[in-house]
């Protein structure tokens, strides 16, 4: 009898029912996508802050001063310590290698050029290595995202090197044209744009730097970029002061610090450090961003059981000749509160579903045409989310359901009440 | 005078007066629960829209932190004129800082080589936020080292000599620097004891001009007119990655307040569609005693109307609380209100009151009054 007054209820009132379902649905709808792109933003907007280019350098262990002014390096080659190229691919084997939006070694020589004295800095354009079975690129293109080059990139394996804009500038040189370096001739393939110390200076393979120092596999320092989480008083810790669990969590969490001790380990002989400048400061747009989703994310959700509430309510009113019907009947107070509640459950429970979709597909359009990649929808928050909901409509009911039963039948029926 | 007459006399607009009045009286509770939805709607709107408004500004000041976005430049490595710092810092006023730098490589007793720099420490404090810094010096022939020209040079924190060009000059380490950069291997002293000891003058200003992109460049502009011999390029890097990480905050906002916006709108809708259906018996009361349907229109659109306006100035009130408190908890700063969009929180209120009213109306009036008031 019960479910026939449930099923009977939904079949004839369907326009009643369908406005309440469509107000859940888009509830559940907003909440969805809300909580979806407040748990994901954190994640994206770590990404574009890549922008900001390397945020761990790793230099040689025992390394000499730096002599460095204005980004130009004024340390004689046959000064201070060198990492070791072949070492690179083992970045990739470490815990956190899918963190490693990419690296690029740098070795700065000096060379004549043209007449005069030139820094010629050696690196990787977008290298392809292989750790294990694994193949990825790296290299200026992904650490530095900011340089700009016009002309084309030279393959890393060509002899083919790029030209700061300044210094072609005052060498009358253009992209296809040839240049004298230490006495070899190389094309240039393109002029670079970085708007910092390399406009002055040419930029080359890697090979060539190391084959002019006559060193051959010989790195100065490296720029990792990397995916890290904002720094907490946690991650301040000094990890030999760590307990054996602490250490272990401290280990398995993507601070910039580390991830900077894990490179330290996985590159022999070498010093690894977060940027302080770019590695802090992300920390806190970062968080300063999520905090403001997860408000922004508290407010969707306070709208949406709003509207599902005040629909919920709007909707049990207007059935109050029903209610008065039903207790003229006979039945008990606690019976029509049930079939209310009943009827709710199941509007909450198709209206969540309904929303939840909705709400992923949302989610997914704004993933898409925002941050050009995907916002994925944990399926953990759909029990949950169908919980809220389910409790947001028994909450907006309630009320509504409360006054209806107490209303005396003779008066609802004659529609004075 | 008799009650009759006072009436007889009365303007005939104050009949509807008193309907409106008694109405809103008679049923105080859901009145009140309407009014209750409408300020709720009001509130959030208002909040996100101010919130909009404002995060960019201050998400631009976070962005400070990363220190400067625009370098000023001797050409092709020449100092800089001897006012150019006072120029650019009479150019900027208080729109954004201005540090200079010198530097030199000097040796110290044992023939190494260190980079040297000569900066204003109190400037560089409030510039590279990022820098860790045990303590600032403070007195003259004060020295702050990174920490590997410190393990370096003076492990034990000794006094030292550095020489430059036959000059020596004898500084105490105050103060521990660590970057994770190029800074680390350097030695930072006081500008006027280097100028003292070297006679360099600065060749790089470095300089954190606050504002949107607009407002940057045109400092740029101005600056690149007053000193027409030295190079005055923005630092990509930060001016990029800050353009990037704006936009899509902005774009994620927009979206984030389009849809509460939308949910807090239909709540009203809801609420107020149930309102007015519910006062059916009143309509049909009006029109079995001869009021025009026009009429009758016209009492429930000011009905809602005026609900829908007071509940705009009340939410109003409480959105730019809310915005502030969302302010104040996430970037310590409390956000202005913008009494600019007042307008459209006002407007908008009134607008979707007014369609929630449209739909019963137009429903109730294909109904027969008598059907109404049987109850039907």
């Amino acid at each position: 009898m019960f479910a026939r007054l449930v099923y009977e209820s939904f079949r004839r009132q369907t326009r009643r029912k369908l406005l309440a379902a469509i107000a859940i649905t888009l509830g559940v709808g907003v909440a969805t996508a809300m909580l979806a792109v407040a748990t994901g933003i954190g994640d994206k907007i770590s990404r574009e802050l890549r922008t900001y280019g390397a945020n761990i350098l790793i230099t040689p262990q025992d390394d000499t001063l730096d002599l460095q002014i204005g980004g130009v390096d004024l340390k004689p080659p046959s000064d201070g310590a060198y990492l070791n190229e072949s070492d690179l691919p083992k970045i990739k084997g470490m815990f956190w290698r899918n963190n490693i939006v990419g690296f690029s070694p740098m070795l700065p020589v000096n060379v004549n050029a043209g007449s005069q004295q030139i820094t010629l800095l050696g690196t990787y354009f977008a290298k392809s290595l292989t750790f294990g079975k694994e193949q990825f690129t790296t290299g200026v293109t992904k650490t530095h995202p900011w340089w700009k080059v016009q002309g084309a990139w030279p393959n890393d394996d060509s002899n083919d090197v790029l030209l700061g804009e300044k210094l072609a500038t005052s060498l009358y040189k253009h992209p296809g044209q040839q240049i004298e370096i230490n006495g070899t001739s190389r094309s240039i393939s393109g002029v670079l744009s970085t708007g910092g110390a390399e406009d002055n200076q040419i930029v080359a393979p890697l090979h060539i730097a190391q084959a002019i120092t006559g060193k051959p596999g010989a790195v100065r320092r490296i720029y990792v970029s990397a995916v890290t989480k904002p720094e907490d008083a946690f991650a301040r810790r000094d990890p030999r002061s760590l307990n054996p669990a602490d250490y272990d969590r401290w280990y398995c969490s993507p601070y910039a610090a580390s991830i900077a001790f894990q490179l330290q380990e996985a590159i022999p002989h070498s010093h690894a450090e977060q940027i302080r400048q770019v590695a802090q400061n992300e920390g806190v747009v970062l968080s300063r961003i999520e905090g403001l989703m997860l408000l922004i994310t508290l407010a969707a959700l306070f709208a949406s059981a709003l509207a599902v509430s005040a629909a919920m309510a709007a909707a049990i009113l207007e059935r109050r000749v029903e209610v008065g019907l039903m207790k003229a009947l006979g039945a008990r107070k606690a019976s029509v509160a049930a079939l209310f509640f009943a009827e709710s459950a199941l509007l909450a429970v198709i209206g969540g579903l309904l929303g939840f979709a909705g709400g992923a597909l949302l989610a997914h359009q704004i993933g898409q045409s925002i941050f050009a990649s995907q916002i994925t929808i944990q399926p953990v928050l759909l029990p949950i989310i169908l919980g809220i909901a389910v409790l947001v409509t028994f909450a907006g009911s309630a009320v509504a359901i409360r006054r209806a039963v107490n209303l005396d039948p003779a008066l609802t029926l004659r529609g004075e009440a | 005078m008799s009650v009759a007459m006072r009436r007889a006399n009365a303007p005939h607009t104050s009949m509807f007066l008193r309907m409106l009045v008694r109405a809103a009286n008679l049923r105080r509770g859901r009145v009140i629960t309407a009014l209750i939805a409408i300020m709720v709607a009001a509130a959030v709107a208002t909040a996100m829209l101010n919130l909009y408004v404002d995060v960019q500004a201050k998400l631009r000041k976070e962005f400070r932190n990363y220190g400067a976005n625009i370098v000023v430049a001797g050409k092709d490595g020449q100092a800089l004129p001897a006012d150019a710092l006072a120029t650019v810092r009479s150019i900027l006023g208080a729109r954004g800082l201005a540090v200079p730098f010198a530097y030199v490589i000097a040796q110290d007793k044992n023939g190494r080589s260190v980079v040297v720099a000569g900066t204003d420490f109190t400037q560089v404090a409030a510039l590279d936020r990022w820098w860790s810094v045990t303590s600032w010096p403070q007195q003259p022939n004060d020295a702050l080292l990174g920490t590997r020209a410190l393990s370096a040079i003076t492990p034990e924190s000794q006094p030292f000599d550095l020489i430059f060009h036959d000059r020596t000059i004898h500084v105490n380490p105050a103060g521990i620097l660590h970057t994770g950069a190029t800074e680390d291997s350097r030695i930072y002293i006081s500008l006027s004891d280097f100028t003292n000891w070297t006679g360099v003058a600065p060749i790089v200003i470095e300089v954190a001009a606050s504002g949107n992109s607009n407002e940057i460049s045109s400092v740029m502009r101005e600056l690149t007119k007053a000193l027409p011999d030295a190079e005055v390029r923005p630092i990509r890097q930060v001016m990029e990655g800050e353009a990037n990480v704006l936009g899509k905050t902005r774009s994620t906002l927009y979206v984030a307040s389009a849809l509460i916006i939308l949910t807090a709108s239909l709540c009203v809708l809801a609420t107020l569609i149930g309102w007015v259906f519910d006062r059916r018996a009143d309509f049909a009361v009006m029109k079995a005693l001869g009021a025009s349907e026009p009429t009758i229109a016209a009492f429930f659109a000011t009905e809602v109307a005026i609900l829908g306006a007071v509940g705009a100035i009340l939410g109003f009130a409480v959105g730019i609380a809310v915005a502030s408190w969302i302010g104040r908890v996430n970037f310590h700063a409390p956000v202005t209100p913008r009494f600019v969009i007042f307008p459209a929180v006002f407007a908008g209120s009134i607008a979707v009151a007014l369609i929630a009213a449209v739909v019963p109306i137009t429903l109730l009036r294909r109904v027969q009054p008598a059907i109404i008031l049987r109850g039907e």
